[in-house]
């Protein structure tokens, strides 16, 4: 072996040997410096090359070459190494307490008012049902007389209503909103009419002289009850969850016949008896019934051909159920330590 | 409507049920139960004594030691504090383990309370003998029991037998909500006759035996009807000889059994028969009617007439009265006179059943001040073929009860005979409109067991008078339907074409709105849409601010609720004072909700309902945070162009520099502002609030969900930042409309990065500085080109008196 090549192997084997010991990238730049640097060591053969007989330059050439590839090789395997421990040294120090507060944006919340009726929405929505609203300020015609209640109907009295003229009122129900709909002759009609509705009453903890219903009403050829019962079982079973059962009980309306009150069972205590259904099981929650064939004849409507049903449900009477809400004046008070309950 | 249990048993004998079982059933088929109270529920062990001995109490004044044969082998000793204890009498014992079902003051004891063997004042007692108090009734409710005191049974009563079986107090008083189409249900009569049907049993409509002397009552009585609309049937008969007295016990447990105080005899008939058969009746002295003569007829304007409770009634010429030959003698169903009351002196007595017209006697009723039972009943509209079976019924209870010698025939002024309906029998179409598929004999088997009877030689049901709600076949189903169970109709989807389920476009822009809003931080108010006219002062309207002109109601729950909103904001900062008085921080909340704007006043048609969304907060945030969100929403919404505030029109609610009417494309779309310090005040909200108002309905045209892809831009922009001083006046918009119209198509957006006015700035001035970002759409923007935008704009900027700061 020459001298020179036992030079190389030597600048090889103590930059090597100073690679295996650099504890970061500065002492390794150090070591680039010495070895490959224009001063280096390395270089330094190169520059001696003059020195060398033209025949054997290729083969020094070829020594220092497989050196400095030798080096650079190790070099990178250390700056790898070193790159990797900074990483983790850095990750370690950069360590958090994860059970440290999180940081909230503070968004607003809805009504459970609203909540309760966007769900009730998406229901019938699903079910093939437009959403179509009617005036709050409505005519004595269409919130009692098109709706089988002519003047001097008892249930007029029953209803509490506010009157602003003879003939003009606030709705006392959204049933209107059907007069309105089949009124205007598009056949078939499956649409609910949530809104505002107002009855005399003085305000407590059960009653508001302003709350919400939501009216339904499906006409069609050969409609049936049975369709009302299944279709308000879906609803139910919706909105209070797949465990809840409907009992319909006979009732009267001035615009269904035959009509009823609809009962769920308790979705507390699952019809068990409760506290909460004052023992019985069962919650009433709805009204309803097949439009009368008077109402679809004011209308315009051949009761021969098609007939109907229609349901009215309360808004608030479901969010109280369903939010377990014990006052219903705290639906207008908007304490926002309420609101942001839900 | 209340009846005992044992009531309907007299009409259906093989009703064999509980309380709870009838209950249950009778709401399933449409004579909704409220409630029932089983009148012995806590009364147990309760039997008749007879007091053998009665020795006053060795230690006390006023206690009795007794000693009581209850039919066991030997007799109890029994300390007794009633004044009225001695021995002899037949007393009702509860014995050692029975119960009470309160105290002799008539307080109850929910459960009962426990009789037990103890000491009373030293002395052993096995039982207690009761009070009617005790077992849970009333003195008014058994006028025989004593005011204070045990109840002692008739002398010959079995001793050992079960007390309150004799009391008639195994029973249960249920409650009804009666519906208004069911008028014969407000009788004991009509409801017997559903719960027969409901439970498949006999019905037995009571037999009224034939009564009458040789006499005629068309001789004793002339009846006159002379408003025929308002009284379309007149019923009288003539007992005479009448001795009054207390009606048999039979008939006092009944009225008791609903709340109806026994009195006597006549007065206790009339009662029953009301109940019975939902038809009032009056009972006049025969000698106290002027020239035995009854005229019916309406009373004049203005005339007074004293009713039978002593007080003056005012009248008008829509009242029905009923006159003798001189004078008014009572109100047509509602209430008789003073002047010919029934009196213990009565010799004969003229029974009337009368119908008169529902309608008139809600009305008059309401007018009078003055609901009876009577009327109560009347209002509903009666089935004038019950009259006649009233009065007969009344004469029969006369006859049997020895309380009198009834006059033969009797006097009907009864001109327009309601005959009973039909209805044709069209099976299939009562199982289309229900959904099944009930055999037509069934169906008729329904409607037989209320007396709906099938003609089938006409294929008619007929229906009864009494029955005025089944008129055509939806009202047949509804028989069907309630007496086979409504739970028995199958259950289905509707069938027909699919149609598309949606919420209208509006609709859809609120529930966006309302997002927006949440994340913003609001939370959603509800307010009501009536408020009181003070509101217009409180927000400091002038006097002549068209927000007055507000519908007002005709019949208010008191003024704070007699307008209909024209603006939004009294509830939303009603609402944020309730927050704040509650030390609530930092509120915001938001409303959609209508207000009304009439067209004229007084209404002639339906006002325009606006929807306004409203926003309203205090605490952290200002003005320009609240213009953000209003900027938010309108850019949701797709409303891409530049919102305008202006400020000419002044609000004087809001802070008068802290205010702007907000337009979009030239029209007013709402207003935004720092409510005036003297309107928070008033409120009482002690922090500055801020509120804006969207008009829904002007901005719905504008809000659109479409929306398209205008690329990525592709070459790189320029950013130049520009630092101006101007006149103070001089608005940001003012300067903005400068950059828009100088900047042109280059100008791609600008930010103001920053505002100042102090030392360094000459007073009157303002250091205002933007950033302008430019960017040419089709390629790399050149120097010469941004030099020659920034120039256009600067010299645009001086027109302002905008200086250039270096």
């Amino acid at each position: 072996m020459s001298d020179i090549e036992l030079k190389v192997k030597e600048i090889q084997d103590s930059a090597i040997e100073a690679l295996k010991n650099a504890d970061g990238l500065e002492k390794l730049n150090e070591i680039r410096v010495s070895f490959l640097g224009k001063k280096g060591s390395l270089t330094q053969v190169l520059k001696s090359m003059k020195n060398v007989a033209p025949e054997d330059r290729p083969k020094v050439g070829k020594w220092v070459n497989d050196a400095r590839f030798a080096i650079e090789e190790k070099m990178e395997e250390t700056k790898k190494k070193l790159d990797a421990e900074k990483m983790e040294r850095q990750l370690a120090a950069e360590e958090i307490d994860v059970t440290l507060p999180a940081k909230m944006k503070f968004i607003g919340h809805r009504h459970p008012n609203t909540i309760a009726l966007e769900e009730v929405e998406r229901i019938f929505v699903g079910m093939g049902y437009e959403v179509i609203e009617g005036p709050e300020i409505e005519y004595d015609d269409y919130n009692f007389t098109k709706l089988n209640i002519p003047a001097n109907h008892p249930a007029k009295d029953e209803q509490d209503t506010f009157y602003i003229t003879k003939d003009i009122l606030l709705r006392t129900q959204t049933s209107p909103v059907q007069a309105r709909v089949m009124e205007q002759g598009k056949l078939p009609i499956r649409m609910i009419s949530p809104g505002r509705v107002f009855r005399s009453d003085e305000v407590d903890a059960t009653h508001s002289p302003s709350f919400h219903q939501i009216e339904g009403l499906v006409v069609d050829k050969n409609i049936t009850f049975a369709d009302l019962k299944g279709t308000l079982d879906v609803f139910a079973k919706e909105l209070f969850g797949p465990e809840t059962k409907t009992k319909f009980r006979p009732h009267h309306f001035p615009f269904t016949e035959p009509s009823a009150e609809v009962d769920v069972s308790c979705f507390k205590c699952g019809g068990k008896g409760c506290r909460f259904c004052k023992g019985s099981g069962w919650i009433e929650i709805l009204g309803c019934g097949m439009v009368h064939p008077h109402v679809l004849e004011m209308c315009g409507i051949d009761p021969d051909v098609y007939t109907g049903f229609a349901f009215g449900v309360g808004l608030e009477r479901i969010a109280l159920l369903k939010y377990e809400i014990d006052d219903m004046r705290l639906l207008y008070e908007n304490d926002v330590r309420f609101l942001k309950q839900f | 409507m209340n009846t005992s249990l044992s009531w309907i048993k007299r009409y259906v004998p093989d009703l064999n049920v509980t309380a709870k079982e009838y209950a249950d059933a009778m709401t399933l088929s449409g004579t909704k139960v409220e409630n029932y109270e089983e009148l012995d529920r806590d009364l147990d062990k309760i039997v008749v004594g007879e007091i053998l001995t009665c020795e006053d109490h060795p230690n006390s004044d006023h206690l009795h030691v007794c000693t009581v044969n209850v039919g066991a082998d030997e007799p109890l000793q029994i300390v007794c504090g009633a004044p009225n204890v001695a021995a002899g009498q037949k007393v009702p014992v509860v014995l050692v383990g029975g119960r009470v079902a309160g105290g002799h003051d008539g307080s109850k004891t929910p459960g009962g309370i426990e009789i037990k063997a103890g000491k009373l004042r030293g002395v052993e007692s096995y039982g207690m003998i009761c009070s009617i108090e005790e077992l849970g009734s009333t003195h008014e409710m058994y006028p025989e029991s004593p005011e204070y005191g045990i109840y002692v049974f008739p002398e010959d009563t079995e001793v050992g037998a079960d007390a309150i079986d004799l009391l008639g107090l195994h029973d249960a008083v249920i409650e009804y909500e009666i519906t208004s189409n069911r008028v014969d249900c407000y009788s004991v009569i009509g409801i017997a006759r559903e719960a027969a049907g409901t439970f498949g049993l006999k019905f037995n409509m009571p037999e009224i035996k034939e009564t009458g002397n040789d006499e005629k009552a068309s001789d004793y009585i002339d009846v006159e009807v002379i408003d025929k609309d308002l009284c379309p049937r007149f019923t009288a008969r003539v007992v005479k000889n009448v001795k009054i007295g207390p009606s048999p016990k039979w008939m006092q447990r009944c009225l008791a059994s609903n709340g109806i105080r026994p009195i006597n005899n006549v007065v206790d008939i009339t009662n029953y028969i009301m109940e019975e058969y939902g038809q009032p009746m009056h009972s006049y002295d025969y000698d106290m009617i002027a020239g035995h003569k009854i005229i019916v007829k309406r009373a004049n304007d203005g005339d007074i007439f004293t009713t039978l409770d002593g007080q003056d009634r005012h009248l008008d010429h829509d009242v029905i009265m009923i006159n003798d030959a001189e004078k008014p003698v009572g109100i047509g169903g509602i209430m008789g006179g003073e002047n010919s009351m029934i009196t213990d002196d009565v010799k004969t007595v003229l029974f009337e059943a009368a119908n008169f017209n529902g309608t008139n006697i809600r009305l008059s009723s309401k007018r009078i001040g003055l609901q009876t039972d009577a009327s109560q009943k009347f209002d509903k509209g009666l089935d004038p073929n019950t009259t006649i079976l009233a009065v007969n019924r009344a004469c029969e209870l006369m006859e049997e009860f020895g309380a009198g010698e009834v006059v033969g025939g009797y006097v009907d002024v009864y001109d327009e005979v309601k005959e009973p309906g039909e209805v044709v029998f069209e099976p299939e179409k009562i199982n289309a409109l229900l959904g099944t598929s009930f055999a037509p004999e069934e169906m008729i088997k329904y409607f037989e067991a209320v007396d709906l009877k099938y003609d089938a030689e006409k294929n008619v049901v007929i229906v009864p008078t009494w029955r005025q709600d089944v008129l055509r076949t939806c009202d047949l189903a509804e028989e069907v339907a309630r007496f086979s169970g409504y739970d028995k109709i199958p259950t289905t989807l509707p069938q027909g074409a699919a149609t598309a389920g949606k919420l209208q476009f509006d609709q859809r822009v609120l529930a966006l709105a309302r997002d927006v809003a949440e994340d913003c931080g609001f939370n959603q108010a509800y307010c009501y849409s009536f408020e009181s006219p003070k509101v217009f002062d409180k927000l400091r309207l002038d006097a002549d601010d068209v927000l007055r002109k507000a519908i007002e109601i005709a019949n208010p729950l008191g003024e704070d609720f007699s307008v209909m909103r024209t603006t939004s904001l009294n509830g939303i900062l009603t609402s944020l004072a309730t927050n704040y008085n509650r030390r609530n921080k930092s509120v915001r909340l938001y409303e959609q909700g209508n207000i009304y704007i009439p067209k004229a006043l007084p209404l002639k048609e339906l006002p325009d309902e606006r929807m306004q969304f409203t926003f309203a907060m205090y605490g952290e945030g200002d003005f320009f945070d609240l213009k953000g969100v209003v900027e938010l929403l309108l850019s949701k919404m797709g409303m891409d162009k530049k919102a305008a505030y202006k400020t000419d029109v002044k609000k004087n609610y809001m802070h008068p520099g802290r205010q702007a009417q907000i337009f979009y494309d030239g029209v007013r779309i709402g207003e935004i502002g720092e409510i005036h310090p003297l309107v928070a005040k008033t409120y009482g909200i002690g922090d500055r609030a801020y509120v804006a108002v969207i008009d829904m309905p002007t901005v719905y045209p504008y809000a659109s969900f479409d929306r398209k892809f205008s690329g990525i831009a592709k070459y790189p922009a320029v950013s130049r930042d520009i630092s101006m001083t101007v006149p103070h006046k001089v608005t940001a918009a003012e300067i903005e409309a400068i950059l828009e119209q100088r900047g042109g198509k280059l100008l791609e957006s600008y930010h103001l990065f920053d505002i100042y006015e102090g030392p360094g700035i000459m007073p009157g001035f303002k250091s205002v500085a933007y950033n302008l970002t430019f960017r040419h759409k089709d390629k790399t923007m050149e120097e010469n080109e941004i030099v020659s935008a920034m120039n256009k704009i600067l010299n645009g900027l001086g027109s302002i008196g905008a200086t250039l700061r270096q």
